[in-house]
């Protein structure tokens, strides 16, 4: 998946990402079991897409944002971001580049500080970086609050007096007004209601086309994933099974998980109309501590082989575009 | 429908709050209204003195306060043994007690704070070295160490005062740890790591702010630990030494003459009795106020 050579260099390039979690040991001296929570995600993201990772709760693409902002140390892999290699960059290098590299989280209540109003706390990021005047930081970030359409009397309020698509929207302002580059959405509609859903997200295809804007859109909303996304990376049980257009995924979903992912929404249809004909998966998703060997599908997939249980399928290319981790794929399309 | 309930509750919200917080107990309001005198005492001694509280008379020793009939003029709560006036005494006692607990109270809560915050900040070999402090704290008999460290380097007031600030430092290590430790977690923590802020700042404006009212209650409730600690060492001839008082050294002092002029001992007594009473009483009342979940 890494860029050929006409395409323009990537903003961002995750190569083999892994995030293993030690968990409490069972006896007093036994060995501590892993969570494995994320395993050999690697992609790259260019300059003004999006690209959004969709799947189940607990499959790990929260993870995947944490990491790619370093507020998760990795257990392996490399990050790059315009071309500089931050895997080993210290604290202070971090900090310095998440002026870049900026975060919208899903619980926006509790993401800003109840004891500060709004505008000082948009207005913070400015005082980290020492962006500007100091004199001048309030006036910009009450700009900021003003073009995410939090004006007047509202940007003095305390969190608790805005209503949840308001928070939502000061927590936008609080990651925009650093101007970066880069921007982690993890979930970031999924707290609020359907009709305020739809409102922050143009908000944030709006500002995604004033500045530029280039968006890891976590989400496991399928509907709000089709209508923001470039690219979608599926993700079961902390690895990328497949990674896609949308069109091409929404149309033809090629991994087997994908097809029951996208099966499942109702309203799934291909442009031409054709239903995309779901799969069935048996049971439950298995727990990350004790992955199945071979493909994670397996256990589920009516297709599975024996194959897919003792080999791992890697993500290969596909001759119409994307990548996809199946051994079967060919014949299943 | 949302815009509509927001705002039909804005006027009234804040409204009820500020109303119930006075709306205290008539216990509390007297526990209240005696801290404010002993404030009013602890910082006007030297004004509202009679006479000085080491001029001694002895023409007049042991007379009885004013109910008595062999009470004396200007002595109102009579005098002791060297004839210094009882009240100006108890005056200046209660100041330097005060003022001891308070500066001792605030630096055990400053210092158990800040080793709480470390001890969450970094985890780990510094989180097991302060917790086994705290352990060690709490489980020595904390009389015992002071004592201890008195009968070897000998009384001097720095040093008391620092006694005074390592009790009931384990509380307040003990109590941050946990309070950051979950505050850290919280998203506006994540949010201001991710916007690049220092360690320092996240702390200091961000989680302390948001912490602070268990901090304050424990506080509250310390205070009166940390006056009891005192008086119990200057009752024993090891706090506040001669010429100076303090309430534990008056009570020590008239408990020589509890069967013939039981008012010199008493009368301190009650006084570290209803002091510590207040505080409690109004400590446990703030506490109840400032935490959502009892109210």
């Amino acid at each position: 998946m890494n860029g050929t050579s006409h395409e323009p260099a990537p903003i961002l390039r995750v190569q083999g990402l892994a995030k293993r979690f030690p968990m409490p040991r069972e006896r007093l001296f036994g060995p501590r079991p892993m969570l494995t929570a994320v395993a050999d995600v690697s992609f790259d993201l260019t300059a003004g897409e999006t690209l959004a990772v969709v799947g189940e709760s607990g499959c790990g693409k929260s993870t995947v944002g944490n990491l790619v902002l370093n507020l998760l140390a990795p257990s392996a892999g490399a990050i790059a971001f315009e071309g500089e290699d931050l895997s080993h960059a210290n604290a202070a290098r971090w900090r310095a580049r998440r002026r870049d590299l900026q975060l919208i989280f899903q619980d926006s209540r509790g993401a800003l500080d109840p004891r500060l109003t709004i505008d000082r706390q948009v207005a913070e990021g400015l005082d980290i970086h020492r962006i500007g005047a100091p004199s001048d930081r309030l006036e910009k970030a009450r700009q900021m609050l003003d073009s995410v359409g939090l004006g007047g009397h509202l940007m003095g309020r305390y969190p608790h007096e805005l209503s949840g698509g308001q928070q939502q929207r000061a927590v936008i302002a609080r990651a925009l007004v650093l101007e970066p580059k880069l921007v982690v959405c993890d979930e970031p509609v999924a707290a609020l209601d359907v009709s305020v859903q739809a409102q922050v997200v143009n908000l944030l295809q709006d500002l995604q086309r004033t500045y530029g804007l280039t968006y890891l859109f976590i989400s496991h909303d399928l509907s709000v994933v089709r209508h923001v996304a470039d690219r979608v990376a599926v993700m079961y049980l902390g690895r990328f099974v497949e990674v896609a257009s949308r069109d091409a995924l929404f149309s033809q979903p090629a991994h087997p998980y994908s097809r029951a992912l996208i099966g499942a929404v109702p309203a799934a249809r291909s442009r031409h109309g054709r239903r995309v004909q779901p799969v069935a998966l048996h049971g439950e998703p298995p727990s990350p501590l004790f992955p199945p060997q071979g493909c994670a599908l397996n256990p589920r997939c009516p297709f599975a082989t024996d194959q897919c249980r003792q080999e791992r399928p890697d993500l290969r290319p596909l001759p119409g575009g994307g990548f996809v981790a199946c051994h079967h794929v060919e014949n299943l399309l | 429908m949302s815009a509509e309930t927001v705002a039909s509750a804005k006027p009234e919200a804040p409204a009820p709050r500020g109303e119930r917080f006075w709306r205290m107990p008539i216990l509390v309001w007297l526990a209240a209204g005696f801290l404010v005198l002993v404030a009013v005492i602890a910082t006007f001694a030297q004004v509202l003195m009679p006479y000085g509280y080491e001029d001694t008379n002895l023409l007049f020793r042991l007379k009885p306060p004013f109910w008595s009939s062999l009470s004396i003029e200007g002595h109102v709560l009579g005098t002791d043994k060297l004839g210094r006036d009882l009240l100006s005494r108890l005056l200046v006692a209660t100041q330097v007690s005060i003022a001891l607990a308070l500066l001792g109270t605030l630096i055990g809560a400053v210092l158990g704070t800040v080793l709480g915050v470390l001890a969450a900040h970094y985890g780990r070999l510094v989180d097991e070295i302060v917790m086994m402090l705290v352990d060690w704290q709490a489980a020595m008999p904390f009389l015992i160490i002071a004592l201890a460290v008195l009968a070897f380097f000998g009384n001097n007031f720095y040093l008391f005062l620092a006694l005074m600030g390592l009790a009931g430092w384990e509380t307040y290590a003990r109590l941050t740890r946990g309070l950051v430790l979950s505050a850290k977690e919280q998203g506006y923590a994540v949010a201001v790591r991710a916007l690049g802020a220092r360690p320092w700042r996240l702390y200091v404006r961000h989680i302390l702010p948001n912490v602070i009212g268990p901090l304050i209650v424990q506080l509250t409730l310390n205070f009166p630990q940390t006056i009891l600690l005192e008086t119990s060492l200057s009752f024993l001839g090891l706090g506040i030494q001669p010429p100076l008082t303090s309430l534990g050294q008056m009570l020590g002092e008239g408990r020589d003459y509890l069967l013939t002029s039981w008012w010199l001992a008493v009368i301190p007594g009650a006084v570290i009795f209803i002091t510590t009473l207040s505080m409690s009483l109004f400590g446990d009342w703030l506490r109840t106020r400032l935490d959502p979940t009892q109210r």
